[in-house]
């Protein structure tokens, strides 16, 4: 192997931040679904869920209307007022300006959009800048960027932290996301380097991200795990938090409450709360409210209450 | 050669797939000389929620199937019992009655389907009308499943009146999540296995065994079961009849302390149909 081949410079970084047992991290996220989490914690977790949501709708066919019908249900969730509002709403540039005109400007629901040429992030580096620019202009408060995941299987890490950086000069006070697109990494080593590559140029309290949403894998309870152990490691060497965002792939309550038992046994409580940790989900609040509802109630609830698609069945 | 004895683990036929009760309980089931038989699953409400998820994933491409196949479907299912009569003869004897009885009742059942897959693509034209109306407009009625029917089964005739209380809801493409007989739930059991064999789609019947005072809340609070049918006694009926009030749906429950002939006529109707279908009703303008 030569010494300056990108699978040598893959090597270095493993050495240097380490790399994952895949077998020990498949066992060990197996059994948080075995925690047996009922009554008073299951509505804590429910709840706490909902105010998680990154409420996204990310589709060629989305129109104004769309995502204005979108902030409300951002804004309220349900007429129950004991349920929280979400986090924020995940929309295209485009629809930036039309998600801050529904939401106004006093409003604690923030406005996230996907810049940097979503999914691929295949676009010159001038031109996903302005669409960050463009998007902050706008409105947006936070930005999730796709890192440049051929410059990191090329072990051109230098590349990819640049641009990273530049992003976030772009975003100015915008919270940034990375979005790893774990998929498109393959192995837990590659998932875990990328998260140290990205944690060392962002501001603490910027995002690290799995997925766009937009591949045939996304977020799952490996993946997760991977990147919260990652970020819990940067954060005992350098004293810095980094927040964390599944996406993709997430669309029970039950799946919801899984991951949260992963933050928690990771990370602890600090990570609990929506500027730490984040789902980004479109159908997940539907089951989030069902089963609020089934808690508040005891009957079962039938799905076509919570869904906007009114499949009758 | 002296071989172990194999006995069969009864498991419910739910989804597609065999399942344990996911309470991982059991009751025992003795048979008719009182002598241990065999563990049957002892499912709860979490099972019900269970079987109506899949009942509601199996139902909009059971009810866009031809009324033709659906048919073909239900006659298949004939089939599948009539060739394993005898089995399911030995089921219904497990439970107490005479061979010829068993017989009686194997044959009836299998003639119920036969009966209904023969409506499936004809109760339409009895249900549906094209109505008079003093206006120029083209005015029809027609029907539409309902959409997940929950079954209570009673103990009395255990395989011919499950049967006879699915076999109409899934005619017109509905889904059926039905409790069966908790003294005789091995005809039910059987039963399963012979749905799985007959083309019909995994979740379109969903069969649960156990105990009636643990799911019956259940059914009548669930509020995506769409409607109710079955055999059940005084205090069960207004237990079902409150939870359904809340829950907006149909019942149609037959009264434990009746006597029923499951094996007459009369225990078969495109009315039986009807009762778990809705009407929509059309105007369109005539002419240009």
């Amino acid at each position: 192997m030569l010494a300056r081949s990108p699978q040598a410079a893959i090597q270095r970084l493993f050495d240097e931040v380490g790399s994952v047992d895949q077998v020990g991290i498949e066992e060990r996220v197996a059994k948080y679904g075995t925690r047996s989490i009922k009554k008073a914690a299951k509505l804590w977790g429910l709840k706490t869920a909902v105010s998680m949501v990154d409420l996204t709708t990310l589709e060629g066919k989305d129109t104004p209307g769309k995502v204005a019908s979108l902030c409300q249900k951002a804004l309220r969730p349900h007429d129950d007022p004991a349920i929280p509002q979400v986090a924020a709403v995940c929309v295209y540039p485009a629809m930036v300006r039309h998600a801050r005109r529904a939401l106004g400007s006093d409003t604690a629901v923030r406005i996230a959009s996907v810049a940097t040429a979503f999914p691929s992030g295949q676009a010159p580096l001038k031109t996903r800048l302005a669409e960050v620019k463009a998007a902050v202009a706008d409105g947006a408060d936070e930005i999730d960027m796709v890192i440049n995941r051929g410059a990191f299987l090329a072990g051109e890490f230098g590349l990819m932290q640049d641009e990273i950086a530049a992003v976030m000069q772009a975003c100015g006070s915008a919270t940034l996301k990375v979005i790893l697109e774990v998929s498109e990494l393959e192995t837990y080593d590659n998932i875990r380097a990328a998260s140290f590559l990205a944690m060392r140029v962002i501001r603490p309290g910027d995002f690290i991200k799995t997925s766009t949403g937009k591949t045939s894998l996304n977020a799952t309870l490996g993946n997760n795990q991977v990147m919260l152990e990652a970020i819990r490691d940067f954060y005992l060497d350098t004293g810095t938090s980094i927040a964390m965002k599944p996406a993709g792939g997430i669309r029970t309550a039950k799946q919801a409450l899984t991951f949260l038992v992963a933050v928690k046994e990771t990370l602890g409580d600090a990570w609990l709360n929506n500027a730490r940790y984040r789902f980004g989900a479109s159908s997940l609040l539907n089951d989030l409210l069902r089963q609020l509802e089934k808690e508040s109630t005891g009957a079962y609830q039938a799905p076509y209450y919570f869904s906007e698609a009114a499949e009758s069945y | 050669m002296s071989r172990l004895p194999i006995t069969k683990t009864p498991k419910v036929y739910v989804g597609g797939a065999f399942i344990r009760s996911e309470s991982a309980r059991v009751y025992p089931l003795k048979d008719a000389a009182g002598e241990f038989y065999a563990n049957i699953p002892q499912c709860t409400r979490k099972d019900l929620r269970n079987a109506v998820e899949a009942a509601a994933k199996a139902g909009p491409g059971w009810a866009k199937r031809t009324a033709y196949n659906r048919g073909q479907i239900l006659y298949r299912l004939g089939e599948m019992i009539e060739a394993r009569a005898g089995e399911m003869s030995g089921a219904l004897i497990l439970g107490g009655a005479t061979p010829t009885a068993a017989a009686r009742e194997v044959a009836a059942s299998v003639d119920r389907l036969i009966y209904y897959a023969g409506w499936t693509d004809k109760y339409e034209q009895v249900l549906g009308n094209v109505n008079p109306v003093a206006a120029p407009y083209f005015n029809f009625t027609v029907t539409e499943p309902m959409g997940i029917i929950g079954v209570i089964a009673p103990d009395s005739a255990p395989l011919l009146a499950l049967i006879s209380l699915v076999a109409p809801a899934i005619t017109s493409g509905n889904t059926v999540v039905a409790l069966a007989s908790t003294t005789q739930p091995y005809p039910a059991i059987l039963l399963g296995e012979m749905l799985a064999t007959s083309d019909l789609p995994g979740g379109v019947v969903n069969l649960l065994t156990g105990f009636r005072k643990e799911m019956i809340p259940t059914f009548a609070t669930h509020t995506h079961l769409r409607a109710l049918s079955g055999v059940v006694n005084a205090e069960e009926r207004k237990n079902l009849a409150l939870g359904a009030a809340d829950s907006v749906k149909r019942t149609h429950l037959l009264k434990t302390e009746d006597k029923h002939d499951w094996f007459a006529d009369t225990a078969q109707s495109v009315y039986a149909i009807r009762e778990t279908l809705e009407f929509k009703t059309t105007w369109h303008p005539v002419g240009a």
